[in-house]
């Protein structure tokens, strides 16, 4: 019967092309508009690291001591005494530090002028703990981070910038004046967002794009980076007088991070209490004045915190969809109209046997055959759409595209929303009197 | 034009009807909105700056060490100043519009709470003229607070004086005179004195409504943290200035990280996603417009196919053409008017969830308004068509039996 319905389909969306052109291109656009915004959305709010991101955890302190600033939550970032502390003891099943800075970079054996880049300072667990991809070599051990060993492991770009893609691994690098040893390089990687860098994202007034930048260039042991980029650390943010400019190991001032993983809830619920205590025992001690603001939020959670999506997308998706709501409203009205005008062919299908389900089916159908048709003109529009984000200059421009799940959707979406706007049509249709019909021609 | 039958009539017709109304409410809630926000982009865009933006270069220096930052920029300076057509060259940290940000917040008292997002800029001597400020008030600083003034190391200035933005005198001190008055931050102190006309924020979308236009300026002595070179020229002389600085550059510091720029280069990359975003909301507003139209003829063609035989029976028994024209005119115009009233309602409502989640100011009325007209007029033209079908329907058609 369905192959029935869908040759009758066929058969009458033939008959009138310029309706269906309509509704096909109603559809379309409607879709067009709304996968593009979506697929946006899916890219920007999805898991950067599926599978591992409920493992992972952002523990949050509050080592500001000042009376001036409003203490409703923790700092974003912590001092280097608190993150210190943290790391090395240990508790967590893995742990890491982070924190950036600009450093001039050079390769006294390539031929390319000295670049400006960003350095990542962390701990030998961010590789594994994160699961960071190597091209080239590996990543360095707890005791480098001890010796303060100067070993470098660089990006995919920056290695094809100065050595062409080559295998660098031995090679040297110069971070400003020291030089490192590479040990390893790494594979094309782009978590999104850069969940490991996200910070302060509720001063942000929803201008977030940025959370979605590339990966630093250049990863170093915290301890080496402290020393090589000595005084050019920012802080986020200080309640007090650093002795000097850039060097904030000292200062009263929040600006290293802190990630571990907690493997499972017994994990999660020592390390909650274990970081209370800490704070408890800090405020005892007289360097914390506010032990009750401690939070161990998960990645995802954290994510949400700074609402990293940028309120622009979110703008684009509402229009979009508000959008798709008139064109499923326009075709409603088509559909509606071409189907009633064919009383004559419903009554004799109904004389000759038909029911109403079937009626029902039949024109339900024929708009599913619509949405088909509007699927595809909506996924190529959608293409279209895309390709226009990616002339946009914002940081994650690189990364839009339509994966596999996003094309199902698409033409999932084309559907339901067909067979919406056919279900009253078709109601209306299955509900028409065949006498009357009949009589009428 | 009796309205009752046509009153009569749709009630017969509820669901098209029905289709129409909300199609039009939910185009004109979204064309009020989009084209509010296409404004305020295109405000945004057009933003002013009292800088001299066409005749402002721009070179960023990275990669020279605090130690040589001093020596290097005196010796810098004096290679610019030898560039012919070189009006004013200057060391700054930061330029407005540049992405790089340093904020922090300001009051009029030491103890006011709550922040406001204030750019803070460091000048080098000079720095005032190749910007191009314009002074409205008090002077600039003179090359004592300039050698003197440093950065501490909580970055704040260990000046004792400051030029702030008019925008911030009239909010820091309304209906008062800023000049002389003490400027706070936490318990630091310093001297107002000078105020210039607007200079926007460093990252104007990042710093929100009230840290658009809330610019602070500080002397300082050459320093690492005057990382950029401002070099004013008639815009005439612009590139060819920017292109002799880099060489000149290239030679005294070939150590250093260069990035070169005319300033309205730099401006129009930052809008660029501001002037995507308008376009983007252009072109749906004139897509929807579209769908919109095209639904009004195609149920409006359905009715008229519809109602044929009426038509012929109205006019067999002496309705006139105008008269058979006017009746869909008007039907058209009672679900328009039906449509832009809901509309209006959502248009509200949905800006009022905009200012309370985004960075949305209120929808002016005007803006109702014209949306209202648009859509009155775009369902008269889509009307119209169809409506002359209607008209040309001749009396005979009412003998027939179809």
């Amino acid at each position: 019967m369905f192959g029935y319905y869908i040759d009758l389909a066929l058969r009458s969306l033939k008959h009138n092309r310029v309706l269906t052109g309509l509704m096909v291109l109603a559809i379309a656009v409607g879709i067009g508009a709304s996968m593009t915004t979506l697929t946006v959305m899916h890219l920007l709010s999805g898991d950067p690291l599926p599978g591992k991101s409920a493992t992972l955890f952002y523990p949050q302190l509050d080592p500001d001591t000042s009376v001036a600033s409003s203490h409703s939550q923790p700092t974003d970032v912590m001092d280097y005494r608190s993150a210190m502390d943290l790391w090395s003891a240990h508790r967590a099943d893995r742990q890491t530090i982070v924190v950036d800075s600009d450093l001039k970079v050079t390769a006294p054996d390539a031929n390319v002028p000295p670049l400006m880049m960003t350095m990542l300072s962390t701990t030998a667990d961010f590789f594994p703990m994160f699961d960071v991809p190597f091209q080239y070599g590996s990543g360095w051990s707890d005791d480098d981070d001890a010796r303060r060993s100067r070993v470098a492991i660089i990006s995919a770009s920056l290695n094809d910038k100065l050595f062409g893609g080559a295998n660098s691994v031995g090679r040297t690098l110069r971070l400003r004046d020291t030089d490192v040893r590479i040990i390893g390089v790494l594979k094309p990687w782009r978590p999104s967002p850069l969940f490991y860098t996200v910070r302060g994202g509720r001063f942000a007034h929803g201008d977030t794009a940025t959370f979605y930048g590339k990966i630093e260039d250049v990863f170093v042991p915290l301890s080496s980076g402290l020393e090589i980029n000595d005084g050019n650390f920012y802080q986020f943010n200080c309640w007090g007088m650093p002795k000097r400019t850039g060097h904030l190991i000292d200062a009263p001032c929040e600006w290293v991070a802190v990630w571990v993983q907690l493997n499972n809830a017994a994990k999660q619920a020592d390390y909650r209490r274990f970081l209370h205590d800490y704070a408890e025992q800090q405020q005892s001690l007289g360097r914390f004045t506010h032990a009750e603001n401690t939070r161990l939020p998960s990645l995802m959670e954290w994510l949400d915190y700074n609402g990293v999506v940028p309120s622009d997308v979110h703008l684009q998706t509402g229009l979009s969809f508000a959008f798709l709501v008139i064109c499923l409203l326009n075709t409603v009205g088509l559909l509606l109209a071409k189907f009633l005008r064919r009383g004559g062919e419903i009554g004799v299908r109904r004389a000759l046997g038909a029911s109403r389900g079937a009626i029902f089916a039949q024109f339900l159908v024929e708009a599913g055959v619509v949405g088909l048709l509007g699927g595809v003109a909506g996924w190529l529009l959608t293409l279209v759409g895309l390709w226009l984000v990616r002339q946009q200059p914002t940081p994650y421009a690189d990364m839009v595209h339509l994966d596999a799940f996003m094309f199902v959707i698409t033409f999932a979406l084309a559907i339901v929303v067909s067979l919406l706007a056919g279900a009253l049509p078709a109601l209306r249709a299955s509900r028409m009197a065949p006498a009357f019909q009949l009589k009428a021609q | 034009m009796e309205i009752r039958p046509i009153v009569a009539s749709l009630k017969k017709h509820r669901i098209p009807a029905v289709l129409i109304v909300l199609e039009i409410a939910l185009a004109c809630a979204v064309l009020c909105n989009a084209v509010f926000m296409v404004h305020q982009c295109i405000a945004s865009v057009n933003s002013s700056n009292a800088i001299d933006e066409a005749g402002m270069s721009v070179i960023t220096v990275g990669g020279i060490d605090a130690s040589q930052a001093p020596a290097a920029i005196v010796r810098d300076l004096a290679a610019f100043h030898s560039i012919a057509g070189v009006k004013a060259a200057a060391a700054v940290d930061r330029v407005p519009l540049d992405h790089d940000v340093w904020l922090g917040s300001y009051s009029a008292t030491p103890t006011e709470a709550g922040w406001i997002n204030s750019s803070i800029y460091f000048l080098g001597d000079g720095g005032e003229r190749a910007m191009g400020l314009r002074l409205l008030q008090g002077r600039y600083f003179t090359p004592e607070e300039y050698a003197g003034g440093a950065v501490g190391a909580d970055g704040k200035s260990t000046s004792h004086v400051v030029i702030i933005n008019e925008s911030d005198a009239k909010r820091l001190w309304p209906g008062q005179n800023a000049l002389g008055k003490q400027l706070y931050s936490d318990e630091t102190v310093w001297t107002v004195i000078g105020v210039v006309a607007d200079v926007l924020a460093q990252a104007p979308d990042f710093s929100g409504g009230t840290g658009k236009y809330s610019s602070v300026f500080f002397p300082l002595r050459p320093d690492v943290e005057l990382g950029r070179y401002v070099l004013r020229s008639s815009p005439a002389d612009r590139d060819r200035v920017l292109a002799q600085a880099m060489r000149a550059l290239g030679t005294l510091e070939p150590g250093a990280v260069l990035e070169g720029h005319a300033y309205v280069d730099m401006r129009s990359a930052y809008f660029a996603d501001v002037r995507g975003m308008a376009w983007m909301l252009t072109l749906v507003c004139a897509v929807m417009l579209a769908v919109t139209a095209l639904g009004i003829v195609g149920l409006t063609s359905f009715w008229v196919g519809q109602r044929r035989r009426q038509i012929g029976i109205r006019r067999a028994v002496g309705a006139t053409h105008a008269q058979i024209l006017r009746y869909f005119q008007t039907e058209n115009f009672l679900l328009s008017t039906a449509g832009v009233l809901l509309g209006v309602v959502l248009a509200v409502a949905a800006n009022l969830y905009l200012v309370r989640h985004y960075e949305v100011g209120h929808l002016p009325w005007s803006y109702l308004a014209s949306s209202v007209l648009a859509l009155w007029v775009l369902g008269q033209v889509a009307v119209l068509g169809p409506a002359l079908r209607a008209a040309a329907v001749p009396p005979v058609v009412a003998t027939r039996s179809v």
